[in-house]
């Protein structure tokens, strides 16, 4: 059964879909790593996939553009970046728990919308691979990285993007501040709700596009709870990655590595009980959380709203 | 003196009434998207009142709807207040009824005087295990607890379509083309007596009494104080000689516990066997979830709860009757449940501010010489809202 995986084409196909995987992991993780480098929790990041997703998806299919699909995913994501950076810092809501709140919400929005609005389950043609000249000819190495679409590039991109944010700009260090001593940067002149606001608004965003991604991009339906649970594995890849987002980007890939292994598993029909296949990566996820979490220190202030003079 | 005890006690009011003013809020936009979505709130409403409590059947089927959701709710109430979420509930529910289940199909001759508690008890443990491990990952090896339980529902619904499809299936899906995952019909010894000719079961009795139970463990035993005592201040408690890591895991232990054991009564007391569609939902209905919004609607508190998961149990059974009359998706449920957390929550800043002005006005009657009532009412203010 283990030949069967280490074939040349099979070991491609995983690692392609692998890569491919990984995509929805990335936005939503490095929007949540934002959003947790000031101090906030947004544990809503599945309620506004699924909100991102639809939106995407509806509007692709009734005006037949990708990019308006797109474009409504991101307000949809604005709104609720909004609405969850109000809840927790004005009104400095309990962090976890309204996240909580927000899943719900998404989840059952999307749900409503999604059988008053279409009723069955449609596809759309989403974003294709795109041909990069030289790149995508190179054997095996083109195959497996530039045989990809645009929102799957864009999300590596992101990473590089994210990186130099947070680690070359004077934003960057301002959410870094906020994030550790609300007070000290507080009492520098850094706006500490200004800073939170922006980066949780950045996360839902975020959250929304890995939403389309799905929808519009990977597997091109939409369907109820299509997320299952991905938003949530997604904040679990922040403290994996230490808040970091290169290791965001690793863990992400062990991840959606081991999905695909998975996938390819009941593919191949190997006998393991695909009920096992498909627990892999969640006890992978605790595993790696044990071994990891302990030696980094999360941000000092992460869930703690900040008020002047306290 | 005596108008500023008035105006404590109106406050206290207030308080009390945060929690309905949220629903209140939530039912508003709930109108609201009823009106976009092209259907009359009033008569929406109504349908689902009536869904909900317009005959005796109906009163029963909520009552029985809002039986997990105040067993997870009192499980809920436990972590919470040592500080600790758990968002297994769903994860927790399977495992439990997976354990009780998997003892009534093993043993269908033995007598259900002993066999049901034994089951029960089963339910229990096996909630109390996937609720502990999350409990001692976090105690010593510093995981969050709300990843590693949202980690552990998905789990246990592969553990739950495992064995459904494979050593608990049902003999007759087995045979069969179709192959639900359901396991056979326990023996009809070990269904829960049913109260009165409703679907109305023992399940809600055992719920209730627990609910008084777990308001004595919280705040007459020293194990309540000691995981109120963590979840306030982790520090302060650990100066005090509290052992806080083993409270961490006994909050999530026993928070698991009542979540198992509101798995075990679905399957006893309701559909009398383990079935599912392949989701968490498909066997819980969400209750692991609803249950949160129940306790937290009930601000934490056992017996706050009661009310509370009726109330929520009776949007979840009134759904049913809206979704007929207006043509609007049973989903609006899930929305209304989400803003609920979310407006309860966010409602708290009132009360934690009025708490700061109550402290402050004792502090300032303090430095004129006078005893500072306030303080000590702050103090079980808190500790029992």
């Amino acid at each position: 059964m283990i030949e069967q995986l280490l074939t040349k084409a099979v070991l491609v196909g995983i690692l392609t879909s692998g890569i491919r995987l990984a995509t929805p992991y990335l936005y939503a993780a490095i929007g949540e790593t934002f959003s947790q480098r000031s101090g906030v929790l947004n544990l809503g990041v599945e309620g506004q996939m699924l909100l991102g997703a639809f939106a995407a998806f509806y509007v692709s299919l009734t005006t037949g553009n990708l990019w308006l699909g797109m474009l409504a995913a991101i307000v949809t994501g604005l709104v609720m970046g909004l609405a969850m950076a109000f809840v927790s810092i004005t009104l400095q809501a309990k962090q976890g728990i309204s996240g909580i709140g927000f899943y719900l919400f998404g989840l059952g929005l999307s749900d409503l919308l999604f059988q008053k609005l279409m009723g069955t389950v449609e596809t759309v043609s989403g974003f294709r691979p795109i041909y990069i000249p030289g790149l995508s000819d190179i054997p095996i190495i083109g195959e497996i990285f530039f045989n990809q679409n645009i929102l799957v590039y864009g999300a590596y991109f992101l990473i590089f993007v994210a990186w130099f944010i947070l680690n070359k700009t004077t934003l960057g260090l301002k959410i870094k501040a906020v994030g550790e001593s609300p007070q000290a940067a507080d009492s520098l002149g850094v706006s500490v709700s200004k800073v939170r606001y922006f980066t949780v608004t950045l996360g839902g965003v975020m959250s929304a596009i890995a939403g389309a991604s799905l929808s519009i991009a990977l597997l091109n339906v939409f369907q109820q709870n299509m997320t299952s649970g991905l938003g949530f594995i997604a904040v679990a890849l922040v403290y994996f990655g230490g808040w970091r987002p290169w290791k965001v980007m690793i863990g992400a890939l062990l991840f959606s590595m081991v999905n695909s292994l998975q996938l390819w598993v009941q593919v191949l029909n190997i006998p393991i009980p695909s009920d096992f296949a498909v627990m892999m990566p969640y006890v992978l996820t605790i595993f790696v959380l044990t071994v990891t979490v302990q030696r980094v220190r999360p941000p000092s202030a992460l869930t703690k709203p900040f008020e002047r003079g306290h | 003196m005596k108008k500023r005890l008035q105006s404590q006690s109106v406050s206290k009011l207030v308080d009390a009434l945060l929690p309905i003013f949220a629903t209140l809020a939530a039912l508003a936009i709930g109108a609201l998207m009823l009106i976009i979505l092209g259907a009359n709130p009033f008569e929406a409403y109504g349908a689902l009142i009536e869904g909900a409590f317009g005959s005796g059947n109906a009163l029963a089927d909520t009552i029985v709807k809002a039986t997990p959701l105040l067993l997870v709710g009192l499980g809920i109430c436990i972590s919470f207040r040592g500080n600790v979420i758990n968002i297994g509930g769903e994860g927790q529910m399977i495992v439990g009824a997976l354990a009780a289940t998997a003892l009534g199909l093993a043993f269908p001759e033995w007598p259900g005087l002993l066999l049901v508690p034994l089951a029960m008890l089963a339910g229990f443990l096996g909630g109390a295990i996937w609720g502990g491990i999350p409990g001692a990952l976090k105690a010593y090896f510093n995981v969050n607890e709300i990843l590693s339980t949202i980690m552990m529902n998905a789990i246990a619904v592969q553990l739950m379509n495992f064995m459904l499809k494979g050593p608990m299936m049902d003999p007759v899906q087995a045979s069969k083309a179709s192959r639900i995952p359901q396991t056979a019909r326990l023996a009809k010894a070990f269904d829960l007596p049913r109260l009165i000719p409703t679907r109305l079961h023992l399940g809600t009795v055992i719920a209730v009494v627990l609910a008084i139970l777990v308001y004595i463990l919280l705040w007459r035993t020293t194990t309540g104080y000691r995981i109120r005592a963590v979840g306030q201040n982790p520090h302060a408690s650990r100066y005090a000689g509290i052992d806080v890591k083993r409270q961490i895991v006994l909050a999530l232990f026993l928070s698991g516990a009542f979540a198992g054991l509101a798995g075990a009564i679905q399957v006893f007391g309701v559909n009398h066997r383990m079935i599912t569609d392949g989701s968490a939902t498909g066997f819980t209905g969400s209750a692991g979830f609803n249950g949160i919004v129940a306790a937290l609607f009930g601000q934490l508190h056992p017996l706050g709860t009661i009310p509370a998961a009726f109330l929520f149990g009776a949007l979840l059974v009134g759904a049913n009757k809206l979704q007929r009359a207006v043509q609007v998706p049973s989903a609006l449920i899930t929305v209304l449940n989400g803003l609920v957390v979310v407006f309860v929550v966010s409602s708290e800043i009132w009360r934690r501010h009025r708490e700061q002005k109550r402290l402050t006005d004792a502090m300032m009657e303090q430095g004129e010489g006078k005893p500072p009532p306030g303080i000590k009412e702050t103090a079980e203010a808190e500790a029992e809202p």
